[in-house]
């Protein structure tokens, strides 16, 4: 019987995929395909940045910058802008790891333009995410406000109100998480639906709009907000003194 | 005509899936409000149309939160099928 009795013409298919299966301490431990494409993304991103980081030390001063050098000068000027404008003066500290955070979730979410199944549409992708920003902001608040002003902070209006505090603080990883896991995954399945359920002849050049909307569009909409809650949260922590 | 346990909680379940994606009204109607307003201000204020923008997409994309969650559980239901003992 077919696992997805649900859609009736067989070759839909968005699932999380095992390659390849090994024991670990008594425990079956998979290798995905999140893994592959996880891999293949970051294998990108480290010859792109090789190349970047040559490009920039062989720069010629008085010559006009070549092709390359003008792109990834355009998005550094990009990404400092955006960093520079929520965080202010903290933005010297976490340029590196927004930068890392915006171009690793970029390039995963615009993965599905080149085959693959895009990394972040896996939950184990973008909760550890989460969680990073979760330690960021927590270890932020500890180091700026002191002990004292997190209680403080936690007990704000009146002390009763310390389980909701609490609370409001633990959903921030999880909503953050949820919210890159959830839009990537719905347009991984829209496209598998599309893929797998309609007839061959409008398979042809229609796609390409859809493409555009559901990964690139969707997918840069969610790396800016991902990147942008995260910085927003984490001036909030280091507070404006 | 029989049907088993197992068929009526699929149907169930797609049922399920169905009634979870009504949380889709919200987010549809807030995010309408929030460009209707962003429209707004850049008629106002044609000069600041990127800061709007920008503005309108980050609060438009926190208030999807609220639907992706309604389209996750119609996902779980109808792909994980929880309700089933496998």
């Amino acid at each position: 019987m077919s696992n997805y009795p649900l859609l009736l013409s067989g070759d839909v298919d968005f699932m999380v995929k095992g390659i390849f299966k090994y024991n670990c301490f008594g425990h079956e431990v998979w290798i995905t395909t999140t893994h592959v494409c996880a891999l293949i993304v970051m294998l990108i991103l480290i010859v792109f940045a090789a190349c970047a980081g040559r490009a920039v030390r062989n720069a010629d001063i008085d010559k006009a910058p070549g092709t390359f050098l003008n792109i990834v000068e355009l998005l550094m000027d990009f990404l400092d802008g955006v960093i520079n404008s929520t965080m202010g003066k903290n933005a010297a500290k976490f340029v590196n790891y927004i930068l890392t955070l915006f171009l690793f979730i970029f390039l995963s979410n615009i993965s599905g333009l080149l085959g693959l199944r895009p990394p972040t549409a896996d939950y184990g992708v973008t909760f550890p995410l989460g969680l990073i920003t979760f330690g960021l902001i927590t270890f932020n608040k500890f180091k700026h406000q002191k002990v004292s002003g997190v209680i403080k902070g936690l007990c704000d209006p009146w002390v009763f109100w310390l389980p909701i505090n609490l609370i409001g603080d633990f959903a921030v990883p999880i909503s953050l998480s949820l919210r890159l896991f959830a839009n990537v995954l719905s347009g991984t399945v829209m496209m598998a639906l599309y893929y797998g359920l309609l007839p061959i002849f409008v398979k042809i050049g229609i796609p390409a709009v859809l493409h555009i909307y559901f990964d690139l569009f969707s997918g840069a909409i969610q790396t800016y907000v991902f990147c942008m809650l995260t910085m927003t949260y984490v001036s909030d922590a280091i507070g404006t003194d | 005509m029989n049907i088993s346990g197992d068929d009526f909680i699929r149907g169930c379940s797609a049922i399920g899936a169905g009634l979870a994606l009504i949380a889709g009204i919200g987010p549809g109607v807030g995010q309408g409000i929030a460009a209707g307003h962003a429209a707004a201000a850049v008629g106002r204020n044609p000069g600041a149309k990127s800061d709007i923008t920008s503005t309108m997409l980050l609060g438009q994309a926190v208030a999807e939160t609220t639907g992706l969650y309604g389209l996750l559980v119609a996902m779980l239901l109808m792909f994980v099928k929880p309700l089933l003992n496998k």
